[in-house]
């Protein structure tokens, strides 16, 4: 058998799964219904250049940017205490960080109302200590909370195994010549865990910016997103063309992204494991 | 500072497990209500598996993930192998396109893959969410796959030859022996994608075909039956019963490997 | 690795063994929670069918489904516009009115409305009307405008439904206008009046609001008063008012789509809808109104509910009307609508 016969189911499955139902996206992005048949239109596009569908894609990405520095300033302390640790917990601790990631995102993130809402068991708390009670959810804060909440632990994880690579003696090294701790880790051990830390925002960043779960349970249909957006146009009001349109932006965005996040991956001679979400 | 850092740890967990613990107590509340506590209570679990959207939901799950992960670790390893073994430079641009599904946006491939169907004019339900799942499943495959190809020794399948085997004898007593750890991780890989997606069984099932996620969702709109928060724990004490046994089978495994060196 | 491959193979063949059942299928698309605990066991148990059942939020969820799909659901709860327009597009199937003789059982004043004149494509199940659903405790007068829901006084405590037509509508209503109103004037104000309306909003919801207001967690809600009447039962705070503006007044029917797969069963299962006990028992278990007398006298005190059955008289009560090839403005208004939540 040669070695390309091996190759072919993928070829093909690849061709009719992935390749053609894309096509069939950008073909309705850039077609319209016309008196007879589809005719070829930017309609779709045009409506989209509307400050209004402009200000939710900004505001996707504000969330997901927020969101993945959270997740970066909350996770790597967790992955940098955890790879220097010698302590015979460390394994449990890892397993119970990637646990919940086993149990349904959507009944983790649903479980989240019953401890944020009005009558919820924070605000019980709050109630019972004497203080207001606060709206903690439907608002751009709870979105940004359930975001973190959900993709950390693909944060910490990238970061766990690059800095896990990293040899002690580098650091021996540099406090010999004289760094301080503060220099050494900015110096040494954060430009060494950057090919992690870009695999975690690969995992973050692509999910939050395109997510309508979280947004619509935590966000309450008050901080739509662009994944709100695609999802209406195809389930609610069957708009394929301008649902489809929106598509090709955002894919276009994602995939440009993630071609810069691998291409700096590699530069710095792929350290971490590679992108994986 | 030691203590600072274990703090630290502490208040994340809290954070990752707060949710879970809830949910974990609500599926023993004896109320239906979520606002409530009115006693404790086994009764969820018991009707659990006389609820059938569950249970049926829950079989749907399995099947499709089990038969999803099967074809998508056929397809991918064979693809790794494939890939792994020629050192053409076209193999980046292949790579690059059989990792579109998961490296795409998951609802352009969800969108993408039920205008597919509609067009084909199938009917949404098992066999098209199967088809999807098995598309972004075959991409987690290769991924594992792919390096242990690489990693392979050639030579040795070169010698067995020599010595009189057929090729597809070097094949399966030599290479597929050394790359079978990775295609059973692959294998897990893809399942419990499978098992854990919601986005792209969402717009490519139908007709009251539904896995645990779009339940849970459908649920979700009208109060969570507390069945659900039963089936959880159950689930979550399975699986981390599961990973404790299997790692501290590893760790003790690692521990004798340790002291039969020092000896 | 043997191990491993005999663990796969016992599961696959577990889990293929167990589906074997050879009854006949039988698909229904319902709202949530829109029927009695156990009426489809006893259908299925009456019938020896099978009910793969299935349930949608919004009448715009359900039209795009079937629109979409080859080979659909046999049974459909769509309203009263909606159904008009699924006639207008042809996606219904005239009902042989012969199978179903529980059809007698419905009071003439529900038969032959304005979108089904001649009543060959629907049979009604529940009517209500829309409005305010409050809790007294959480507000200071009782609402009697639709202004309610734009009252500075009870920002983050108001609950919109994340339905385009019952939004919209409502809000026309309120600026004077009809609930079917398609001036582009009329609807250019009626956006801005929602969109400026989203800061007092706490969530955009459908079926959660039961739950939501049952828990006190708003103290004013856009209601369907049959959720009302189901919430009333767990809350006694809570009250509903219809709006001296006016309101919706909606039929619920059930219909069979032209590209449904069993047809005879449909109808069986339409006619079991309609006979007195189950009709009685689904009203009574989601609080929505009954169109049938018969029903009506089963439930006893449930089946004299003002809340469920107001003196309609005494309203201003619209149909929504199908909105023909205009429902593309109404859509794209929607999603711009809806775009602008939270900017």
């Amino acid at each position: 058998m040669k070695k390309t016969a091996f190759l072919i189911p993928l070829y093909v499955w690849t061709a009719v799964f992935v390749l053609f139902p894309l096509a069939i996206v950008v073909y309705y992005a850039f077609t319209r219904p016309g008196a007879d048949g589809v005719v070829l239109s930017f309609e779709s596009f045009a409506r989209l250049s509307d400050p209004m569908y402009l200000g939710v894609l900004l505001k996707s990405f504000k969330v997901a940017i927020i969101a993945t520095l959270i997740c970066i300033l909350c996770g790597y302390p967790v992955a940098y205490t955890l790879a220097r640790s010698r302590s015979k917990y460390k394994l449990i601790i890892i397993i119970l960080i990637l646990l919940p990631m086993w149990m349904n995102f959507l009944l983790r993130t649903y479980s989240w109302l019953s401890i944020l809402e009005n009558t919820g068991l924070l605000n019980t708390i709050l109630v019972k200590m004497g203080l207001p009670k606060v709206r903690f959810l439907y608002n751009e804060g709870a979105v940004i909370l359930g975001t973190v909440y959900n993709y950390l632990p693909f944060m910490i994880m990238p970061i766990y195994l690059t800095l896990l690579k990293l040899d002690e003696s580098l650091l021996e090294a540099a406090a010999d010549l004289g760094a301080n701790p503060v220099r050494a880790f900015l110096r040494v051990t954060l430009p060494f865990s950057i090919p992690g830390i870009l695999s975690g925002v690969a995992m973050v960043f692509v999910p939050s910016v395109t997510t309508f779960v979280i947004s619509q349970l935590m966000g309450g249909g008050k901080v739509p997103l662009i994944g709100d957006v695609i999802e209406q146009q195809f389930r609610v009001v069957n708009d394929w063309h301008f649902g489809s349109a929106i598509s090709v932006i955002v894919m276009v965005i994602v995939l440009v992204f993630m071609y810069f996040i691998n291409r700096g991956d590699v530069e710095n001679n792929g350290n971490g494991g590679r992108i994986l979400r | 500072m030691k203590k600072l850092s274990k703090a630290y740890l502490g208040l994340v967990l809290a954070f990752l497990y707060a949710p879970i613990v809830v949910l974990m107590v609500y599926s023993f509340n004896a109320s239906k209500s979520r606002a409530v506590w009115q006693g404790f209570t086994f009764d969820w679990y018991k009707t659990l598996f006389a609820n059938e959207a569950i249970m049926s939901s829950l079989y749907t799950t399995l099947l499709c993930g089990v038969l999803s992960a099967l074809i998508a670790t056929v397809i991918g390893s064979m693809a790794a192998y494939g890939l792994g073994k020629s050192r053409k430079a076209s193999g980046g641009l292949v790579l690059s396109i059989a990792y579109i599904p998961m490296l795409n946006a998951e609802i352009v491939t969800g969108v993408s893959l039920m205008l597919l169907f509609t067009i084909m004019g199938l009917d949404l339900g098992f066999f098209t969410m199967l088809i999807a799942h098995i598309t972004f499943g075959i991409p987690y495959v290769i991924l594992t796959v792919l390096p242990k190809v690489r990693q392979i020794d050639w030579s040795l399948a070169a010698a067995a030859q020599d010595l009189g085997c057929t090729p597809w004898q070097s094949f399966w007593k030599i290479i597929f022996p050394e790359l079978l750890p990775a295609i059973g991780t692959g294998f897990l890989l893809s399942l419990t994608m499978s098992i854990d997606d919601f986005i792209i069984s969402f717009f490519t099932t139908g007709n009251g075909v539904s896995n645990l996620s779009i339940t849970i969702y459908t649920m979700a709109k009208r109060g969570i039956k507390p069945e659900i928060n039963a089936l959880s724990t159950i689930m979550f004490t399975v699986i981390f019963v599961i990973l404790i046994i299997a790692n501290v089978g590893a760790v003790k495994r690692e521990k004798d490997k340790k002291r039969s060196m020092r000896i | 690795m043997k191990k491993f491959v005999l663990f796969l193979a016992l599961t696959l063949a577990v889990l293929l063994s167990s589906c074997g059942d050879d009854r006949e299928v039988l698909k229904v698309y319902n709202w949530g929670d829109y029927i009695a605990p156990g009426v489809i066991d006893q259908f299925e148990e009456e019938n020896n069918i099978r009910v793969i059942y299935e349930m949608f939020e919004t009448n715009e969820d359900m039209y795009t489904k079937i629109k979409n799909s080859n080979n659909s659901y046999d049974v459909i709860f769509p309203s009263d516009y909606m159904i008009e327009r699924m006639i207008d597009e042809d996606m219904l199937c005239e009902l042989d009115m012969e199978a179903i003789t529980n059809y007698g059982n419905i009071d003439g004043e529900y038969k032959n409305l304005s979108f089904d004149p001649e009543n060959k494509y629907s049979v009604p199940y529940t009517w209500g009307t829309v409005g305010i659903l409050y809790n007294k405790t959480m507000i200071e007068e009782a609402p009697t405008s639709w202004g309610a829901l734009w009252d500075e006084r009870y920002k983050d405590n108001i609950i919109m439904m994340n339905s385009q037509r019952d939004a919209i509508g409502i809000t026309l209503k309120y600026l004077g206008y009809s609930l079917n109103e398609l001036s582009p004037d009329a609807l250019a104000q009626a956006k801005q009046k929602l969109i400026d309306q989203s800061p007092l909003v706490l969530t955009w919801v459908v079926d959660e609001v039961k739950d939501k207001m049952i828990g006190g967690e708003a103290a004013l809600a856009l209601v369907y008063a049959g959720d009302a009447v189901y919430c009333k039962g767990y809350n006694e705070d809570l009250e509903y008012a219809i709006p001296s503006e006016g309101s919706n007044i909606f039929f619920d029917s059930m219909c069979i789509p032209k590209n449904c797969g069993n047809k005879a069963a449909a109808e069986k299962f339409i006619n079991f809808m309609c006979r007195a006990d189950i009709a009685a028992a689904n009203a009574e278990y989601i609080g929505y109104s009954s169109p049938s007398s018969p029903a009506r006298d089963l439930m006893g005190e449930a089946g004299k509910d003002p809340t469920a059955y107001p003196d309609i008289t005494k309203y201003d009560l619209e149909i929504f009307s199908s909105l023909g090839d205009k429902t593309k403005i109404y859509d794209e208004l929607w999603t711009e609508i809806k775009t602008s939540m939270g900017m």
